[in-house]
């Protein structure tokens, strides 16, 4: 098939060109404005921070020989020729890396069932008075925003040293940040069915069992299965400040460069938490046809 | 009520119980709650000092009460720009780094699954150590310091931006780089002309959202000895001098909502134009 591009009179070409130029000019200043704001502030980082550029690259190397000696048994040997010498403590190990994941899980669960409840008293459509929404939802922004590691800093203080502080730190940071996500939820459910069942006199808790909660159950679980990998990643540095699990012996075996001991801990959880990841994913893909499916 | 007793009758599949649904739902349940007091066990709780404890903990609130520098404001503000700096910092380099090989892990860029695997594994790996964690061994290596947090950040980042990246990349409409091969454009021109454009937008959301998160990481990777207000924050604790403590607490609190606004007014800014453009 024959085609003839179509050329325009060089009048309006000019009028075309002069106008794709204008436009593509201030598109390239206001990237090279936004270029020369990042760098500005990269600038001031560097200051602020006291990072001398140089040391990364006389020291980088050093990064990955680390990787080399964490390769690399006490007798010189690669470490995967002598699993058994490698994983020597593996059964402490296994036994702390279970109190982690179980932290993660009682911390998890109690956050959860916190954030639950305080959820419908923060969604106004829910509660009516305001200041009870207003002041659950600046409680939870509170529990949310102060890292999880201050508190358990604090109920170390406390409590003494082991797993009660820690899973009490990730309990309050859950309900943080599970209830704002519940309220969320609730806030944005379809009222139609409440007020079906109001209509017809059901009382606040049946209307709150049969239309609210059919609504929100399967995001809400879903939410909290998500929190529960962050939480085993959580869990796993609490032990750092003398709360609990695995990271009280990292943080030892890494101090005292016992390289082959460090990367026997860090094989390990990466495993479990991937092992975490992979089914909760298939629990919440299983949670989100069920909701679809309904 | 005979209405109900009707719609029985003709629709009995609809209100027959379902006992095996149930005793699914009821067993989970007992399950979870066993696991749950099951785990104290392993946990050693010091029942006798639980009590104490939380008198205790009322006490340290009282105590905090009115929030106070002790003094040391500069240090403090000077500790949280570094903070600032940190994460800012961090975040920009995992991005670097991320971005190409988010790339290779992308399946519309590198159609070879053998190829693609070994990026994807090490994105899990790396986003499988939590950001402490990569704070610690950065120490061994550049020694104490922000320059540890820095790099800190920038590897957990990595990990966790490059399986984002590849997700979003993976994600875009093919109809334009085949645009851009069928008008003559091949290789690296299809990823800048074809993809680029469409990722980069929904990219720099994701960017500003990971600063805005990191400033609240960079706020503990102190504890390590990583920079940053972490550092003091839990020196005050260990020294018990709570109305410091809450004076760090609140700046943190503070700095974290304001970054928070301004991430998220740019965010929407950039929503905005996409949605103008399209």
């Amino acid at each position: 098939m024959p085609s003839a591009v179509v050329r325009l009179p060089d009048r309006q070409l000019d009028a075309l060109k002069s106008a794709y130029a204008q436009a593509a000019l201030a598109k390239r200043l206001r990237t090279a404005a936004i270029v020369a704001v990042a760098l500005a502030l990269i600038a001031l980082s560097f200051i602020q921070a006291e990072i001398d550029p140089k040391t990364f690259f006389a020291k980088i190397g050093g990064f990955f020989s680390y990787f080399d000696r964490m390769a690399t048994l006490e007798s010189g040997a690669r470490v995967w020729t002598d699993p058994a010498e490698w994983f020597w403590s593996f059964k402490r190990n296994l036994r702390l890396i279970g109190v982690t994941v179980l932290m993660a899980y009682v911390g998890t669960l109690t956050g959860a069932i916190a954030g639950f409840g305080l959820s419908f008293l923060a969604s106004p459509n829910l509660t009516h008075n305001r200041w009870t929404v207003f002041f659950v939802k600046r409680g939870l922004e509170f529990c949310r925003t102060v890292p999880g590691i201050v508190f358990a800093l604090m109920f170390v203080v406390a409590f003494g040293l082991g797993a009660l502080p820690g899973v009490l730190a990730i309990a309050i940071h859950t309900t943080g940040a599970l209830g704002k996500q519940f309220f969320e939820t609730t806030e944005n459910i379809d009222m139609r069915p409440v007020e079906g069942l109001r209509s017809v006199g059901a009382s606040w808790s049946q209307t709150v069992r049969f239309a609210a909660l059919p609504q929100v159950l399967a995001s809400f679980a879903s939410f909290a299965l998500l929190r529960f990998e962050i939480n085993v990643r959580e869990a796993t540095v609490l032990g750092f400040v003398g709360a609990g699990g695995i990271g009280q012996d990292l943080m030892e075996d890494i101090r005292k460069f016992y390289y082959s001991d460090t990367s026997a801990i860090l094989v390990l959880i990466i495993a479990v938490v991937i092992a975490i990841d992979l089914s909760a994913q298939q629990l919440r893909r299983l949670l989100m046809g069920a909701e679809r499916g309904r | 009520m005979s209405a109900v007793a009707d719609m029985k009758s003709r629709y009995p599949a609809y209100f027959r119980p379902r006992y095996g649904r149930r005793a699914l739902v009821i067993s989970l349940v007992v399950a979870m709650v066993a696991l749950y007091f099951g785990a104290f066990l392993t946990f050693d709780v010091p029942w006798n000092r639980i009590g104490p404890g939380f008198f205790q903990l009322i006490w340290f609130v009282e105590l905090m009460f009115p929030p106070d520098p002790g003094g040391h404001l500069v240090t403090y503000l000077n500790a949280l720009g570094e903070t600032l700096a940190i994460a800012w910092l961090g975040t920009l380099t995992g991005a670097l780094f991320a971005l190409p090989l988010g790339l290779m892990a992308a399946r519309n860029i590198i159609p070879s699954p053998w190829l693609r695997f070994p990026f994807k594994r090490l994105f899990d790996g790396v986003r499988g150590i939590d950001t402490l964690i990569w704070a610690l061994i950065w120490i061994n290596v550049v020694g104490l310091g922000p320059f540890a947090g820095v790099l800190a950040i920038a590897t957990s980042d990595f990990g966790a931006l490059g399986k984002l990246f590849a997700e979003i990349i993976e994600s875009a409409d093919p109809r334009e780089a085949e645009g851009v091969r069928a008008s003559g454009g091949r290789g690296l021109s299809e990823i800048r002309f074809g993809v680029l454009p469409q990722v980069l937008p929904v990219i720099a959301g994701q960017i500003l959202y990971f600063i805005e998160s990191n400033t609240r990481s960079a706020t503990i990777i102190g504890v390590v000895g990583a920079g940053g207000i972490g550092l003091h924050l839990s020196e005050q604790i260990r020294v018990l001098e709570w109305r410091q403590v809450s004076f760090l607490i609140l700046l943190i609190l503070i700095s974290v909502a304001a970054i928070d606004f301004v991430s998220s007014k740019l965010r929407a800014g950039m929503a905005g134009r996409k949605a103008a453009s399209e």
